[in-house]
């Protein structure tokens, strides 16, 4: 099963596991799975719409989803999908 | 021989001049070079450390802030004895006291939008070692702006990121920018801050440390930059990643208000504020108000002001503990939690007695209570 790597600000949300694997057959699929699983995630992944947040990147392997086939990239046993946040520091 | 280094510059900078690839010329380079430093805190430290040692002719430092006990903790470029004198300038005294043969500039203040351009154009690379999402993309965009190389580093808990961004390809074109990765902030609501978020002390050591190799091979042209690239650590785990940054049709063309860019003016306007010694006095009047303390039970430990504790996580589920009859006084560490306290709380029911105790607890320890525990 592909794997979810979940950053550190997100882990509150998934009893911190830094990975979580996934069923999905695409990246829209598997993030669904995930905040569906995991109360509280969905709102700091997905607006209102089910878009990805503008602060959120989604990469397949070393890929950004967006250069692929975006939310309908298509994953498979081995891929490894990669959550990464806007970070800042200790501040705000 | 070199013009430019003298017979004991080329003996300290001996074992670089012995790399095939860096050689004197990589050296002179780094002599001529002159560096902006973004921040003189966690990522600052190794970062300026290793820039002073390796040579680097002109460093400026950019920072308003003053040396605190917590930030001990991970910025080694400070001690105990520095604690309440200005960082930018400490770091000075390090610096030229590691190498003489470089010459320091000190900014003591904030950097705004009003003072960037001036300060970079200065320049040939930055280094943002910042704190915060508004001073990120103001440096980010400065940089664009300027024609700047922007070295970037940021950190979180145990997670750490690192890219060179706006870099001056051999074509003359420009490489991606922060923009081009994250074209907006989070809003403040939904990024872990201050107390609740913290960071590993050694992991600004770890990331602090790829970023000056980057500067250096930036300035020298030796290997290959993090360009179009974002390097990530977990040092929990020890996963390392390098993912792709592409370009897109971000335009920046003038430098904005980044604090009303990343939704920080509307939430101080709203909220209604009371100052520690306003504070102290009700208590010595003995009005009749109501203290909530929005932290985390074992910040509750560390001190208290004896207040009902209600995290920020649970405050909305808690809404019938919030009298309504008298003042609420709403505090956590800083200000920051309580805040965002008051504006769920407001959202769920139209509150008009709720008062954020500015500068939480901290303030109070500093300007009310010494004997209060500070963390």
């Amino acid at each position: 099963m592909a794997k979810i790597i979940i950053p550190s600000p997100l882990r509150k949300f998934t009893e911190n596991q830094s990975t979580v694997v996934t069923n999905g057959a695409t990246v829209q699929e598997a993030i669904l799975e995930l905040s569906e699983k995991h109360q509280g995630l969905k709102k700091h992944i997905l607006d209102g719409e089910s878009n990805i947040r503008s602060f959120i990147r989604i990469y397949v392997g070393d890929e950004d989803i967006n250069a692929l086939e975006k939310e309908a990239t298509s994953i498979a046993d081995d891929t490894i999908i990669s959550i990464v946040p806007a970070i800042a520091g200790g501040s705000y | 021989m070199s013009n430019l280094l003298s017979p004991e510059e080329l003996k300290r900078y001996s074992r670089h001049i012995t790399i095939p690839e860096f050689g004197v010329a990589g050296q002179e380079k780094l002599k001529q070079a002159k560096v902006l430093v973004i921040g003189s805190g966690g990522l600052g430290s190794p970062l300026l450390l290793y820039l002073a040692a390796a040579g680097v002719g002109h460093i400026g430092i950019v920072d308003f802030d003053t040396v605190d006990d917590s930030n001990l903790q991970r910025q080694v470029l400070f001690t105990v004895d520095d604690v309440g004198l200005p960082k930018a300038e400490i770091a000075e005294q390090r610096l030229q006291a590691l190498n003489p043969f470089i010459k320091v500039t000190v900014y003591n203040t904030a950097l705004t939008s009003e003072n960037a351009l001036d300060i970079i154009s200065e320049y040939d690379v930055v280094a943002d070692g910042t704190d915060n999402f508004p001073t990120r993309y103001l440096v980010n965009d400065a940089c664009v702006i300027a024609g700047k190389v922007n070295v970037y580093a940021s950190i979180f808990r145990f997670e750490g990121q690192a890219s060179v961004f706006n870099y001056l390809n051999q074509d003359g074109t420009r490489g991606p920018n922060y923009r081009d990765m994250f074209p907006e902030p989070p809003p403040p609501g939904l990024v872990p801050n201050c107390a609740e978020g913290g960071v590993l002390g050694v992991l600004p050591g770890i990331v602090g440390s790829i970023q000056a190799a980057e500067v250096v091979k930036v300035i020298t042209g030796v290997g290959e930059p993090l360009v179009g690239r974002l390097f990530t650590i977990d040092v929990a785990s020890f996963e390392t990643r390098t993912l792709k940054i592409r370009k897109t049709d971000v335009q920046i063309k003038e430098l904005i208000d980044y604090d009303e860019f990343c939704g920080l003016k509307e939430e101080k306007k709203a909220i209604k504020e009371i100052s520690v010694q306003e504070f102290e006095s009700w208590k010595n009047l003995k009005k009749d108000f109501h203290v909530i303390d929005v932290r985390e039970p074992y910040e509750y430990e560390i001190s208290n002001l004896g207040a009902e504790l209600i995290p920020l996580g649970e405050i909305t589920n808690h809404l019938d503990k919030i009298p309504r009859d008298k003042k609420v006084v709403v505090h956590c560490k800083m200000g920051g939690r309580s805040a965002k306290a008051i504006e769920a709380l407001e959202a769920a029911y139209p509150f008009d007695n709720l008062y954020n105790l500015k500068g939480g607890i901290l303030a109070y320890a500093k300007e009310i209570d010494a004997s209060l525990s500070t963390y």
